[in-house]
């Protein structure tokens, strides 16, 4: 257990800046999730927590202790990469034990410390097994166990469940918070799916092009988004986005989320906008819609409601307070 | 009708199959019979090589020309010249491996100054076989007093630039998080290199050192250069050097046997190792 802190990193590769100063906090025990699209840096962030990458500028802190220059293995970290980088040649037991044989722990203790790894990820069976011989699932469940045998202070996971369908995907989701709370370890996940940021993270972190935008609890983050970013990459279909002058007010763009959309007849409402179309996908109904202006809109409604049909008119209205506005460097107003 | 082009297919097949078989087991005979005259030549007496026509059956000098070939030889006990092949193709095929083991680490995972250059200049190497570099190669090797020694054979043919573009490529295939996992877990370098880099590359280490032992066994000038000591004399050179001179007469029954010995140390290895890297090969298909 252990807090880690982040003050003002920064990453060039070359002339190319890729991380343009971050700050985080973490408590112990904390689940922190770092969420982006590609590209936006969150996994060289994370890889500079490791130890696996230089820190240009700033610096990196766990537990109070300032580890910029120091190798992985002493930083008393573990790490679960997205293809799982287990040891091909060795078995389960072995991958699981390579750290601790490295760090010279009696025989006895490795034997005991592996088993209770195993038993807690049901791994017991598969114990002389070859990596190659087992699911995606269950190399998963290795390379979380490579981590726990080493008790370390801090876990590090970098996309772990992007390599699994999407079933294991919801399942694994799930073992590892429980594993997490369980064993009490702070946590630093990167991910580029919204879901898994939304339902593992205590606070997310939300990055776009090497800046952290937003950093806070998940529904918060939600329903405050600070940025204009923010607001079109968490949630799902995304936050409608119309030119503020059209409608009046302050900002120069105005967010609004699908379901705080409601149709209405036409002429009613704030707006008026044409149906596209409408997919019906059970519990909700996503309508989509063009604007006068051209602007594309979605709503989102209870797959109970009657829907319009194609090329209806429709009205649209939404309170004041579901409104997003920003400004025209795309800062929440 | 989706019947008859199958039956018709099976058919080809059948006469393409016959056809094939034919024409492997003519092409297996071509290339076996000199081998088999040679054996049937290694177990008959010297008057029943000379006389016309030659015999096709092992007659019963077999244990007789062995023994003679193995302990007395023409010049130098065929024993002692297996040996000393058997030294040489070793340890070449072993030194190669390990040194160009060593240097593709070193280019694949270390970041060094003029690393390209040194890679570049390794790989120019194989523009300069032995035989290119024989010369100067006999005046180092004669400066060091190394002539008719085993360091004097091996040593001059241990760089290998092929194996060392072979691992090279090898290890540019093993994904980076292996090698950042290991640095998690706290191995050192050469600790990751040894307990992990090394038993990855096993089948190639075996496909290698099949490929280069059969180059060091057949090595021929190299040692007819520097050894005049018969007891150094490796086998491939050995075998020329009982061809008759002027008005000697060749013992070819003995040769005979001498050239058949020399051929079974690579057909061991061939054999043994092919099980070790075909068994590799199907164990990480799997």
């Amino acid at each position: 257990m252990a807090t880690v802190t982040l003050n003002d990193v920064r990453k060039r590769f070359g002339t190319t800046q890729v991380i343009h100063g971050v700050d985080i906090d973490i408590a112990e025990g904390e689940f922190i999730v770092i969420v982006g699209p590609s590209g936006c840096g969150k996994s060289t962030l994370l890889r500079m927590v490791a130890g696996l990458e230089t820190v240009t500028e700033g610096e990196v802190r766990i537990n109070g202790e300032r580890v910029n220059d120091k190798e992985p293995m002493d930083r008393d970290i573990a790490m679960v990469f997205q293809n799982y980088a287990l040891y091909p040649h060795m078995s389960v037991f072995d991958n699981m034990a390579y750290g601790l044989k490295i760090a010279k722990t009696p025989r006895t203790e490795i034997a005991e410390r592996v088993q209770v790894a195993a038993k807690l990820l049901q791994l017991e069976p598969y114990l002389q097994r070859k990596p190659r011989e087992l699911s995606g699932g269950q190399r998963q469940r290795v390379a979380m166990g490579r981590a726990i045998v080493r008790k370390p202070a801090v876990f590090l996971f970098d996309e772990p469940l992007s390599n699994l369908d999407a079933k294991l995907r919801v399942q694994m989701r799930l073992e590892i918070k429980q594993l997490q709370r369980e064993l009490g370890v702070t946590a630093l996940y990167v991910t580029h799916d919204q879901v898994e940021a939304m339902t593992l993270a205590d606070r997310m972190v939300v990055m776009n092009a090497g800046r952290a935008d937003q950093i806070g609890a998940p529904l918060d983050v939600y329903a405050h988004p600070q940025t204009e970013f923010v607001a079109g990459f968490i949630g799902s279909p995304p936050t409608n986005f119309l030119d503020a002058a059209v409608l009046g007010g302050q900002g120069a763009r105005l967010g609004i989320r699908p379901e705080h959309v409601h149709p209405g007849p036409a002429g009613s409402g704030r707006i008026t906008a044409r149906v596209l179309d409408a997919e019906a996908l059970g519990a909700e109904t996503l309508i989509h819609t063009r604007l006068p202006s051209g602007e594309l809109l979605t709503v989102r409604q209870n797959g109970t409601t009657g829907c319009p049909g194609e090329g209806e008119e429709i009205g649209l209205d939404w309170a004041d307070a579901d409104e997003m506005r920003f400004g025209p460097d795309g800062r929440r107003i | 009708m989706s019947r008859s082009p199958r039956s018709g297919m099976v058919e080809n097949r059948g006469l393409g199959l016959w056809l094939t078989h034919a024409g492997l087991i003519l092409g297996v005979a071509f290339i076996f019979f000199p081998i088999w005259l040679a054996f049937v030549a290694s177990t008959v007496s010297q008057p029943e090589i000379v006389h016309p026509p030659m015999p096709l059956v092992p007659g019963d000098q077999f244990f007789e020309n062995y023994r003679k070939a193995l302990v007395a030889g023409v010049n130098a006990p065929v024993a002692l010249m297996l040996l000393n092949s058997g030294v040489m193709a070793i340890g070449i095929a072993v030194g190669k491996i390990i040194i160009s083991l060593l240097s593709a680490f070193a280019i694949v995972y270390f970041r060094f100054p003029f690393r390209r250059v040194f890679f570049w200049l390794i790989f120019l190497t194989l523009m300069l076989p032995v035989e290119v570099r024989i010369v100067p190669t006999y005046e180092v090797v004669a400066g060091f007093g190394m002539l008719n020694s085993y360091s004097g054979l091996i040593l001059p043919l241990i760089a290998s630039a092929t194996a060392t573009f072979l691992f090279r490529q090898f290890f540019m295939t093993v994904p980076d998080e292996l090698a950042e996992a290991a640095r998690v877990d706290g191995a050192r370098p050469m600790q990751f290199f040894w307990d992990i880099l090394l038993p990855m590359s096993r089948t190639n280490i075996a496909a290698l050192f099949v490929i280069l032992f059969i180059y060091g066994w057949n090595q021929y000038l190299w040692p007819l250069l520097i050894t005049t000591d018969p007891s150094m004399n490796t086998i491939v050179m050995g075998i020329k050097q009982m061809f008759p001179s002027g008005d000697d007469i060749a013992d070819w029954p003995v040769i005979m046997a001498t050239s058949i010995l020399a051929m079974l140390p690579p057909v061991v290895v061939v054999i043994g190792m092919q099980r070790l890297f075909i068994r590799g090969l199907v164990e990480s298909e799997k």
